[in-house]
């Protein structure tokens, strides 16, 4: 009923544990007609266009400033999210506080809250004649329909990768090694820095390419509050489906595979991170 | 815990999920089983959905009055050229009725699907309505914006929806220019006054709805121009306290054609109910509900007297007059690299 | 062990913890900021959606319309969900289990779709399933429909969804490791046995954790099936592309009481997920993912 482990039984190594055959095949085949498949169609259209194609769409002024707006945006949006990622994530692990539970059931709620309907709960919210929008207008700032309006919706969705992936390091940290360094008169801000923090830099830096990723592709909160003007508030995945109303698919591939190209590095460098991490710190 | 207690669970689990498949089995069975009758799928654009539910249950009732076949005409609603790109990757539409030529022009070059010549086959080129861009302001008109010329001026703010997506966005945009144009006949001149008037607009959506909710329901910029159909249904939807239509002296004649996808309803073998659907939509019938709806009817005799008087008489000009054939005025204007990318390079 | 602390000498405790001050302080900074970015766009959904009544609420149910889409997205679930069950399943005891080469990629490449743009992964199924795509052609002279039909839409959906399940349960096989597997099996019980007895009941509630989180983004995914629906009203509108209708018909209560379903949907998510946390937290691993 296993499949027999024909040649692959050099290619793994050698355990008493069936089904290697038959789950890796299968894994295999999904992976590659669900993920490789479509995404090679991507790329094969891109590459329709040459490089100097692909180069072409990528420093068109346009295309280059909404790439521009959704990484740096993005990269703004991941930074503040790992701060508070981390305040929060501290909070909830350090401190006992009523509401405590309640509060880390509420983190995962961009997790599962569709991108849709909080794409409009934003854009209600932050619109000049919104609830939070009519405060900060006031104040003279304007936050849907600008940049503000984006980071703003990207927070949202990358929140939570922050604050998972450092929290259950910070639950694992010996409080020992935190008594020992003010035993030994350091102050507590400097046991933080010096001691609490190394150890964590490799998941704070994790949750943010997370979040980074995550903000750099997002569609359905942003396109409700951005406001959409070319080279001031228009995002790259906004790009693409601008480009395929044109019928331009050599466009929109070219810009999905620069995308694409970029999302895979920063997911290289998650790992790389990890396996840094694995080595120096002996965890993920 | 006994190894047989966890397998006697695990044996529940097992059936339940088989009986929670059935269930959704079922409920696909059902699903697929709803294409049975004969339905006609209308892509259409942005601010046509109040309009065709009428006409398709109209066109339902009218069709089974006269041959006692029951029809039913699906509508899908987006951004014009959004719509026209699902046609061209293979929505399974019989008719297009769609903001501008240039998008059923698009999908009969891509796909073939439609003849080229498409504007010959049905009566008025395509056109059983037509219709042309009016401004709506905010109540007692503050900024007292009367005329095209008030869109470029420094303290107004313009929205409007984007001309690489929408059709209204595209109507707009070329009514500025027509606009311009007619002045002094200088296409640079009219180049440079679109470009002021873009200068303007602080939110782009991607359709013609986005663009009034972001006026409307938002709050935000001085002017709308708009589809006069959609001007009305503002009025009636959020409350004629809140808005005033300012209708310019001029502006352009705008077409939004109707098409059969030849060889969609052939593949389908829905030909005759969909060339019924739009030989209806020159009937008196339709035409009485095009104008009740605020479009300009092909044949005004047909519609309501208090209907038509809600059109006012506007000097409407044609953008072909100006610009040549819609392959120039696409290319011209709204292609990559065309005058709307030249106008938001410089506009940055 | 936090909790051992407390019991330390308040001037130690002092020493290796904040100042109550800074403590409170740090407290409301997350508490508003939380309140601020993530519960008052879920205030806002269900306010705005009871805003003209509880009557006006419930209408938006009674269209037709709002039914196919409910039952074309519980169609799209009930498919994907499954689909990507089994597999993470199976590359979870592929990877977890054996040791072979290439491991962190192919763990990457499952990852891929985590970070790649909802639209990307919409186009992808158009440049290979439209009919000027791949395989367009050949769909059509076959007469089958892919795009803008139900198959498109669970694919795209599957590609979103893809890693979930796969990514909760490596981890969590890695950290229970191999010997109870390997110790029934060399008392005799058979592979899928083994499985069944062995691995699932230490495996099942990051399961079930999985599949909810899943669920949740396959029901509202919003960008991938928006570029592949074709937003045919009554057909091929699931839940999150009916609220971007009503709302651009200018239906904004039908929209918000629809996005509050899926709210709601959202909230039993959390709770379902926190109750399982706090019950089995250590069966779902130390490590929370993604």
């Amino acid at each position: 009923m296993v499949a027999p482990p024909r040649p692959k039984r050099r290619f793994r190594q050698a355990s008493v544990i069936p089904g290697f055959g038959l789950t890796f095949g299968y894994t295999l085949t999904c992976l590659g007609l669900v993920v490789l498949l479509p995404l090679a169609a991507l790329v094969a259209k891109a590459s329709g266009l040459g490089l100097s194609g692909i180069w072409y769409v990528a420093t068109d002024p346009r295309v280059a400033s909404a790439l521009r707006i959704s990484f740096g945006v993005s990269l703004l949006a991941a930074l503040t999210a790992s701060v508070f990622g981390f305040l929060v994530a501290w909070v909830l692990t350090r401190y006992r506080f009523p509401g405590r539970k309640l509060v880390d059931a509420v983190v995962d709620l961009p997790f599962a809250l569709p991108t849709a309907v909080a794409g409009i709960a934003l854009a209600s919210l932050y619109a000049p004649n919104g609830l939070v929008g009519a405060q900060l207008a006031r104040l003279g700032i304007q936050a849907a329909y600008t940049p503000v309006g984006i980071f703003i919706a990207m927070v949202f969705i990358g929140l939570p990768f922050a604050v998972r992936t450092v929290q259950p390091l910070i639950a694992e940290i010996d409080k020992e090694v935190e008594e020992a360094s003010a035993t030994l008169g350091a102050t507590r801000w400097t046991t933080l820095i010096k001691v609490v923090l190394p150890p964590l830099i490799p998941a704070v830096l994790t949750g943010f390419a997370l979040a980074f990723a995550r903000g750099v592709g997002e569609y359905g909160s942003i396109i409700f509050i951005a406001g959409n003007l070319p080279y001031v508030s228009e995002i790259a995945p906004l790009l693409i489906v601008i480009k395929l109303s044109e019928f331009d698919y050599g466009g929109a591939a070219a810009i999905a595979t620069i995308m694409l190209g970029i999302s895979f590095l920063t997911l290289l460098a998650i790992n790389l991170i990890q396996a840094w991490s694995r080595r120096r710190f002996g965890y993920v | 815990m006994s190894e047989r207690h966890g397998t006697r669970r695990t044996g529940r689990i097992g059936r339940r999920a088989a009986l929670a498949g059935l269930c959704l089995a079922g409920g696909l069975l059902t699903v697929v089983g709803a294409h049975a009758e004969t339905a006609l799928l209308n892509v259409s654009y942005d601010p046509t959905r109040e309009l065709y539910r009428d006409i398709n249950a109209a066109f339902a009732e009218d069709w089974k009055a006269r041959t006692g076949e029951t029809v039913t005409v699906r509508a899908s609603h987006g951004g014009s050229g959004s719509q026209a790109r699902t046609v061209i990757d293979g929505v399974d539409a019989d008719v297009v009725t769609l903001g501008i030529p240039s998008d059923i022009d698009a999908i009969a070059k891509l796909t073939k699907r439609i003849p080229e010549d498409w504007r010959g086959k049905q009566p008025n080129a395509g056109l059983p309505y037509t219709s042309t861009v009016v401004f709506l302001v905010r109540k007692g008109n503050p900024k007292g914006v009367k005329d095209w010329g008030d869109l470029a001026k420094p303290d107004i703010k313009v929205i409007t929806p984007n001309p690489k997506t929408s059709a209204g966005g595209r109507w707009n945009f070329l009514a500025a220019w027509g606009y311009a144009y007619n002045q002094d006949k200088d296409a640079a001149k009219a180049d440079a006054f679109v470009g002021t008037v873009y200068k303007n607009v602080p939110v782009l959506d991607t359709g013609a709805r986005g663009s009034t909710v972001t006026f409307a329901q938002r709050g935000l910029g001085d002017v709308l121009p708009t589809w006069e159909n959609e001007a009305y249904l503002v009025l009636q939807e959020f409350g004629a306290d809140k808005f005033d239509i300012v209708v310019p002296p001029t502006s352009i004649y705008a077409e939004p054609p109707v098409a059969l996808v030849d060889a969609n309803v052939d593949r389908k073998g829905t030909r005759k109910q969909a060339e019924a659907y739009l030989a209806f939509l020159y009937t008196d019938k339709a035409q009485a509900i095009f104008a009740k709806h605020h479009y300009r009817p092909f044949k005004p005799a047909a519609a309501a007297e208090a209907d038509l008087k809600q059109l006012p008489d506007i000097k409407l000009f044609k953008i072909e007059d100006l610009q040549g054939n819609w392959d120039e005025i696409q290319k011209r204007n709204f292609d990559t690299g065309g005058l709307f990318d030249q106008l938001s390079r410089q506009g940055r | 062990m936090s909790d051992l602390s407390l019991t330390a000498a308040p001037a130690q405790e002092e020493a290796a913890s904040e100042g109550r001050l800074v403590r409170g302080l740090l407290i409301g900074t997350a508490v508003v900021f939380l309140a601020l970015f993530l519960v008052l766009p879920l205030f806002t959904v269900f306010a705005q959606a009871l805003s003209r009544g509880v009557g006006a609420y419930l209408e938006a149910f009674f269209e037709p319309d709002a039914w196919t889409a409910i039952r074309l997205t519980l169609t799209v679930a009930a498919i994907a969900v499954p689909f990507n069950l089994v597999f993470g399943v199976a590359a979870a005891w592929a990877i977890a289990k054996f040791e072979f080469p290439g491991k962190s990629l192919l763990i990457t490449l499952i990852d891929l779709p985590f970070s790649v743009s909802p639209v990307v992964s919409g186009l992808i199924y158009v440049l290979l399933f439209g009919s000027r795509g791949l395989f367009g052609g050949w769909l059509q002279d076959h007469g089958i429909q892919i795009l803008f039909a139900l198959p498109g839409i669970v694919l795209a959906t599957v590609f979103v969804t893809f890693p979930f399940v796969a990514r909760e349960l490596i981890p969590l096989m890695q950290e229970q490791g191999n010997a109870e597997e390997e110790a029934a099996l060399t008392l005799g019980a058979t592979g899928l046995h083994t499985f069944r007895t062995v691995t699932l009941p230490n495996i099942r509630w990051g399961l079930l954790y999985s599949v909810l989180l899943c669920n949740a983004r396959a029901m509202g995914e919003f960008g991938a099936v928006s570029v592949v629906s074709g937003h045919i009203r009554g057909l091929t509108n699931t839940i999150p592309l009916h609220v971007e209708i009503l709302y651009n018909e200018y239906n904004f209560v039908a929209a918000f009481a629809v996005a509050s379903l899926l709210a709601g949907l959202a909230l039993v998510t959390l709770a379902l997920k926190s109750l399982l946390e706090w019950r089995y937290g250590a069966e779902l691993g130390s490590r929370a993912r993604h």
